[in-house]
């Protein structure tokens, strides 16, 4: 026999920071609960990633790997936010829409993301060559785990060299009460990219530690003021804010090494020279 | 003023398990609320949480992060987390992130009861 004490309700003091439309949404009915209103924004559930090929990447390092969050990476968890006001009368769907629809370009130089033709869509997966210097690409990917049209998630694959999910979203501050959102309801629009992580590995745990952080910070902070210049912000400022949510290291997850994207890609760029003689050398001998 | 988009009610289940019931939309604006609840539920000796997702409306990736948050906590705390009341469709999501390789999902809030106590 259990024994239940009386409830100690926690309720939101103010809409707790929901935009007015969602404020102003209808409740779902009982009858609808079993397809909530964002089920289509979701990704399908996926064991393992499925890749085709796309131009400009090498494409290792994804196919047949689990997605990895938080709970299965290694190192310490941080959360990472990077945010910039867009322009007097840009709306969240606006500024969304334009980082889905040039995200590729808005990387800094050096790093391809090469996405499905169709955008940013639930269950896509992108590959990624990333540069992490001597000549190597890293190779992995990313797969789209949500996306409306104030956000985006796109959550990390086995090898990547974090285990997580960054969310790109841009929300209206400081509107007038009771005003639609909108150019005219005295707000404005900030767009952040929020990062939960963990390294993946131990190699990668060590990597963050000397400079990884660091160059993450310059990664997004360029990604971001990349879109601000699109959106029209003449001189885009990115304020980052870094918190270490857990400082514990997760050693049971040690193992993740074996996947990691960053070695098999230093060996797939020294192996490349002899793959394509061994190419070269099969078709010679099937020609003749 | 209109009605909130989110309670979480919290119920003690003797001294040691504490259920919270979600009701609303779960998403990153309304960490204050679950952190609260958690602040609620953790009073005492409380090893056990288990939270009630029956009646969740909506929740989208920032709430997934928010609950990772959550379980952080509760690790810290060396309490072990449970779900129940979640839709076939936020089960898949739980499965999809592996967020149920932390935070075990049963069918009902007694199939809860019984299973986070024998994980002990």
């Amino acid at each position: 026999m259990t024994e239940t004490a009386g409830p100690d309700r926690v309720r939101s003091p103010e809409q707790i920071g929901l935009s007015a439309r969602e404020a102003a949404a209808p409740p779902v009915p009982e009858d609808q609960k079993e397809s909530p209103r964002n089920a289509a924004s979701w990704a399908k559930k996926v064991e393992r990633l499925e890749v085709d090929p796309r131009q400009g990447v090498r494409g290792t390092n994804v196919a047949g790997r689990r997605l990895t969050g938080p709970v299965q990476g290694f190192g310490k968890m941080w959360q990472k936010s990077y945010r910039m006001k867009a322009p007097p009368g840009t709306t969240p769907e606006q500024a969304i829409a334009t980082w889905k629809e040039h995200f590729p370009e808005f990387w800094p130089k050096g790093n391809r993301f090469a996405g499905a033709l169709t955008g940013i869509n639930p269950g896509d997966v992108a590959l990624l060559d990333l540069a992490i210097g001597g000549g190597v690409k890293l190779s992995t990917g990313v797969f789209v785990l949500y996306a409306d049209a104030e956000s985006f998630t796109l959550m990390t694959p086995q090898g990547h060299m974090f285990a997580g999910w960054i969310t790109f979203s841009a929300e209206r501050e400081g509107a007038q009460d009771g005003a639609q959102d909108g150019p005219q309801d005295g707000g404005e629009t900030t767009v952040q990219a929020l990062v939960l992580m963990r390294a993946n590995d131990p190699l990668y745990e060590i990597g963050m530690m000397f400079g990884g952080h660091r160059k993450e910070d310059k990664f997004w902070a360029a990604t971001l003021t990349a879109l601000g210049r699109r959106l029209g912000v003449a001189d885009p400022t990115v304020e980052t804010k870094t918190t270490c949510v857990d400082t514990k290291r997760q050693w049971r997850h040690a193992n993740n090494i074996w996947h990691n994207s960053a070695i098999r890609s230093v060996f797939q760029t020294l192996g490349a020279p002899l793959a394509g003689l061994a190419r070269l050398f099969r078709h010679e001998n099937q020609a003749t | 003023m209109s009605a909130p988009a989110i309670t979480m009610d919290v119920r003690r289940i003797g001294d040691e398990v504490a259920v919270v019931d979600i009701k609303g939309d779960v998403t990153a604006a309304c960490e204050p609320v679950l952190m609260s609840a958690y602040e609620a539920a953790s009073d005492g000796k409380t090893t056990r949480l288990v939270l009630n997702f029956a009646g969740l409306e909506y929740m989208n990736s920032g709430g997934i992060g928010m609950l990772v948050t959550l379980l952080v906590r509760a690790n810290r705390q060396r309490q072990q987390l449970a779900a129940f009341g979640l839709t076939e469709h936020y089960r898949e999501i739980f499965e999809l992130t592996r967020l149920d390789e932390a935070i075990a999902i049963y069918d009902s809030e007694e199939a809860a009861l019984d299973g986070i106590g024998d994980r002990r």
